[in-house]
């Protein structure tokens, strides 16, 4: 039994796996098209760095990508702590409406924010796509900051209360003190939403303003090839890189 | 006093955000379901139901039809897949454990685009699955697999198995370990202690992560994009088609809006299933 639960799991991680090993293999690959091993190459990812459509891309989504996530980390913050915090009319409406963000199809949330945007004529670039990336990103702060609030201790309000500290002080030397891992990694965990979202981005971005996983989107369409491979590779890295500092962010208490 | 300062400026701001974000684009979505579509604006305001009723067509319900089909096969094997996984991930030891469940978190993040555009390079002709088996000599000829629906189930179910597994791992590692070994000093066998007791208990974890898979399956518009061929369309292109292609902003509006009712529906169920303290705890 234990063995074939053992042959099992690796048999889910090889799926889970391999593929991505695969494309980073490729992207190191010495061969434009073969499948075969051609010796080991930097030529695909020097390519992209003189790419400067994609550089462009690139520069465009980090600046999306740190300010959707700083807001969203905020926002989601306050929303977390007022939850948390307090008892207020629409307390159970409020978490009802995080909770169905999370659960709400990507095209829903696309869909509709291009209807809102068209009717209100706003402009679709930038600022459409900061909204709707905050957006995205928003339920999900709430829920890492909730999680990361339940596990303190409540009496730790209340001593400061007593001791005469104001709600501010309670929110500069307390809260924020304790919720840092929690902050961090609700950032980094939004800013890796922000950077691989496709759905939403795809109805509420413009022509002026090109992000890094619509054109991902755009060039993959075309076929495999080995810059997409050497590009999604560093997405890839970056990826891992935040959920392994968000994850033992987290877990240190 | 300087505490309700700060309670009415969080609170206001959150929900003028998801009044103005959230809650408002949904309600014109809403309303443009039932308009009608324009020669020269996108949207003509008016109120009947041709939208839905447009829907009851052949064309429309085959794609429904294939769209709720091809997501339910994928809901299942990544059922049938991750809850063995789950399982014996939540079973292993608390050093391992953290590394495991570490593994399933790192795909739960990387872009489904990127994971998708990887499958391709295994499902080609030329790939390295075909590759594999015929190597292993199990078939003599490469077969066809990418841009058939084959594909597209394989790319969504690799796509969206760590957001089966991880609620499944949550609701497992908080199940009542005690109950189980009851079950078994009464007599219970294997089969009946699973039947019984593990799967009764873990009916919420089991409709949530359905949820978070069922909905994305039908409408993540890339991966039968890419991985599909012509017939592949499913919910999710039908949507982007209506938006992008036909301009028919209304009939997009009234599929989305279906698409979203069942979502609820599938919600009430969940509600139904959980105790209240579980509803906390989901995701």
């Amino acid at each position: 039994m234990k063995v074939i639960s053992r042959l099992f799991l690796l048999l889910i991680y090889a799926f889970l796996y391999v593929p991505i090993i695969v494309l980073i293999i490729y992207s190191f690959n010495n061969s434009q098209y073969s499948m075969l091993w051609h010796g080991f190459t930097w030529a695909w990812y020097q390519q992209l760095s003189s790419d400067s459509d994609l550089i462009s891309s690139a520069v465009n989504s980090i600046a999306l990508g740190v300010s959707a996530s700083s807001i969203a980390t905020l926002l989601g913050t306050l929303c977390a702590v007022s939850l948390y915090r307090y008892n207020f009319k629409g307390q159970k409406l409020l978490y009802f409406t995080v909770f169905l963000l999370i659960l709400m199809p990507d095209i829903v949330i696309g869909t509709s924010l291009l209807i809102l945007f068209s009717t209100a004529n706003f402009e679709l670039g930038f600022f459409s796509l900061l909204i709707a990336h905050i957006t995205l990103c928003l339920p999900f702060v709430v829920i890492v900051i909730y999680s990361r609030l339940t596990t303190v201790d409540e009496n730790i309000f209340e001593a400061a209360l007593d001791l005469g500290a104001t709600n501010s002080i309670i929110f500069k030397r307390i809260l924020i003190p304790l919720l840092t891992p929690g902050l961090i990694a609700a950032w980094l965990l939004s800013f890796t939403l922000s950077l691989d979202d496709v759905i939403i981005s795809y109805f509420v971005s413009g022509p002026n303003f090109q992000i890094l996983p619509l054109q991902i989107f755009s060039m993959v369409k075309l076929g495999v090839d080995p810059e997409i491979n050497a590009l999604t590779s560093i997405i890839f890295a970056i990826t891992v890189l935040f959920v392994l500092i968000s994850h033992f962010s987290l877990r240190k208490k | 006093m300087k505490h309700d300062t700060f309670k009415f400026f969080s609170l206001s701001t959150i929900w003028l955000w998801i009044i103005l974000f959230a809650i408002l684009p949904f309600v014109l979505m809403l309303v443009i379901s039932f308009a009608t579509a324009g020669e020269n604006n996108l949207v003509v305001y008016s109120f009947n139901l041709h939208n839905f009723l447009n829907l009851i067509n052949y064309a429309y319900l085959r794609i429904f039809t294939r769209s709720v089909f091809l997501a339910a096969y994928v809901t299942v094997i990544t059922l049938i897949i991750g809850y063995p996984f789950a399982y014996i991930i939540a079973h292993t030891s608390e050093r391992i454990k953290n590394l495991l469940l570490l593994l399933v978190i790192i795909p739960f993040w990387t872009s489904s685009l990127i994971r998708s555009y990887a499958m391709i390079t295994i499902l080609k002709t030329q790939g390295l699955l075909n590759s594999f088996l015929l190597w292993l000599g199990v078939i003599h000829m490469p077969l066809q697999i990418l841009y058939t629906n084959i594909a597209v189930i394989i790319g969504l179910v690799y796509s969206l198995l760590p957001f089966m597994v991880l609620p499944l791992y949550a609701n497992i590692e908080r199940l009542d370990q005690s109950l189980v070994d009851a079950a078994r000093d009464l007599g219970a066998n294997r089969y009946i202690t699973f039947k019984r007791v593990i799967i009764p208990q873990t009916i919420p974890g089991i409709i949530s992560g359905c949820i978070i898979v069922f909905l994305p399956a039908m409408t993540i518009f890339y991966i039968p994009d890419l991985l599909g061929g012509a017939k592949s369309m499913l919910l999710g292109n039908l949507i982007q088609d209506q938006f992008l292609f036909a301009n028919n902003w209304p009939q997009g509006a009234a599929i989305s809006v279906i698409l979203t009712a069942f979502m609820l529906i599938l919600l009430w169920l969940y509600w139904r299933n959980s105790r209240s303290k579980d509803r906390h705890e989901f995701l």
